[in-house]
């Protein structure tokens, strides 16, 4: 190993789905001391905390230090959307990189259970009784539902009904389709919050939420928490055999905004952004989408997962129908796509699902995925994206031969 | 009493009166076109901008039927992005039934307004949809 890399030397997640009797900062605790354990570390190693979590306390990190260790460390309080928990992680590998430390911490949490829909909303009625303008398009009224939808199904619906118009062969039952295969995926994995196979007609039948997303073709709502304890290559070699046999290799970690594009404050485009993260994650690397075993990428919404598939590559451009027909993005298949269930089953709580993504590919290439385990799987790659918008690469190597 | 009515837009970039249309801020270094107000130009950082009128006639891109709202809003909507002669607006369309039977990819729409209701001023409130051309 080159003293100049990075590698994840623990890593965890929780169980996602409801905890009623845990908070954030238990779930942190729990993720936290999990991935030091798996690591063979402790609070005393870390130089860096890097932590996510949108929906609780603007300083979750310090509140969490006062849990599992207050060393003193610098703590950066990170704010992604749903790529808070890559936007963590990465903070970590830059901290390492720029030479400030050897070891850092990850962490990115979510109380979301029960939290209903995400994304748009009316504002607060004045109380004056007359039409005022308000805002920057000189709003007199709530847009939301009026001008389109803000909320988050809904956004995700068009984004996977823009890719439809433009290359055609995608209709309401192939974003199904695409749902039933990662619910199928979930059966296997104990942590997801829903393992329940679902048939073509169950996902078809259920709730409408917003055409052509039914309600198991959004991402669920849940309760987790993830962590991950990065380490340079230098300081690794100090390490035991064990701890570096198990150590995967972060070939790539990339982070991207939305660069502007036509009609990008629109319809949010979460295409270039992923696009481009993915082709300098590629690039750095040094392999290409063909030499990925799986991949984790972010089924936000039924109708994202096809559109990522061209994006990160995993197709030739508008070939994503072609590559859903053809098997490839089963567990089975050439190119396995979500094999922890994606978030429609696993679950998206939201800071930690950057982190958790990572762990399911640690999982894989360190060869301890169980009844799970893609066979022989050494290089995975795993991509989120919150809308806004920012974008999360990471590509991941295991070194146990 | 007069039968006119004063009438106010949901938003800026609606413009009333005989021939209601969208304006948008067109940056004058690059043409990116935006609907709020502007600091700069997200493209290429110029300043300045000049008001530009949208084609009333355009070409559905993208749809989604909402069923499931936040509090308030009316469902079921038909959100779209519609293609306004290389200019694409947000807006729900509207005038048409909401299912893919009717709601279809490539349909042409044009704009159309819609009474919001009165405040106590007596003053009407009109937003703006595309319907089927």
């Amino acid at each position: 190993m080159a003293s100049d890399d990075i590698f994840i030397l623990g890593i965890n997640m929780t169980k996602f789905g409801k905890h009623p009797d845990l908070d954030s900062v238990d779930l942190g605790a729990m993720a936290v001391k999990a991935a030091l354990a798996d690591g063979g570390v402790t609070m005393a190693d870390m130089g860096i905390l890097a932590a996510g979590n949108l929906l609780g306390n603007p300083g979750f990190g310090q509140q969490l230090q006062k849990q599992v260790g207050q060393t003193g460390i610098p703590v950066y309080n990170v704010s992604n959307a749903c790529a808070t928990g890559a936007t963590a992680l990465r903070t970590a590998i830059m901290a390492i990189k720029a030479g400030e430390c050897d070891m850092g911490l990850a962490v990115g949490v979510e109380k979301l259970s029960g939290a209903g829909l995400l994304g748009g909303g009316g504002r607060k009625k004045s109380d004056d009784d007359t039409w005022t303008p308000d805002g920057r398009v000189g709003a007199v009224a709530s847009v939301d539902g009026r001008i389109g939808t803000m909320n988050m199904p809904g956004v995700f619906a068009q984004v996977g009904m823009e890719y439809a118009h433009k290359y055609g062969g995608a209709d309401a039952e192939l974003f199904a389709r695409i749902s039933v295969k990662n619910h199928g995926h979930s059966t296997l994995n104990p942590l997801a919050a829903y393992t329940k196979e679902m048939s073509l007609e169950q996902v078809m039948g259920d709730m409408m939420i917003a055409y052509p997303n039914t309600r198991p073709m959004c991402s669920a709502n849940c309760d987790g928490g993830a962590a991950a304890v990065v380490v340079s290559g230098e300081k690794l070699a100090t390490l035991s055999d064990e701890q570096q046999r198990r150590a995967v290799k972060v070939r790539a970690s990339v982070l991207t905004s939305d660069p502007w594009q036509e009609g990008c404050q629109v319809l949010p485009d979460v295409n270039t952004l992923t696009r481009q993260a993915a082709n300098q994650a590629y690039e750095t690397a040094g392999v290409g989408p063909e030499d990925l075993d799986l991949v984790e990428l972010h089924d936000c919404f039924a109708t994202a997962e096809l559109v990522h598939y061209d994006n990160l590559m995993l197709c030739d451009e508008g070939g994503a129908v072609d590559f859903f027909e053809s098997g490839k993005p089963f567990r089975d298949g050439e190119r396995p796509v979500n094999v922890s269930g994606g978030l429609q089953s696993k679950g998206h709580p939201i800071s930690a699902t950057g982190i958790a993504n990572v762990w399911e590919i640690c999982h894989h290439v360190r060869g301890e995925a169980g009844d799970r385990q893609i066979e022989g799987a050494k290089v995975g790659l795993a991509h989120v994206i919150g809308l806004g918008s920012a974008c999360g690469v990471h590509i991941l190597e295991g070194q146990a031969a | 009493m007069s039968t006119a009515t004063a009438q106010i837009p949901l938003v800026d970039y609606l413009v009333l009166g005989d021939n209601p249309h969208l304006v948008a801020n067109e940056c004058t270094s690059c043409g990116a076109r935006y609907f709020d107000r502007r600091n700069g130009c997200a493209k290429c950082f110029a300043e300045d901008f000049k008001k530009v009128e949208i084609a009333t006639e355009g070409e559905v891109t993208a749809f989604t039927i909402v069923a499931f709202a936040a509090p308030g809003v009316d469902v079921p909507f038909v959100a779209a992005v519609v293609n306004c002669d290389g200019t694409p607006v947000s807006a729900n369309l509207i005038n048409v039934e909401p299912d893919d039977e009717h709601v279809k990819l490539g349909m042409k729409v044009k704009l159309a307004t819609k009474a919001m209701g009165t405040d106590s001023a007596g003053t009407e409130a009109v937003s703006f949809g595309f319907e089927p051309a």
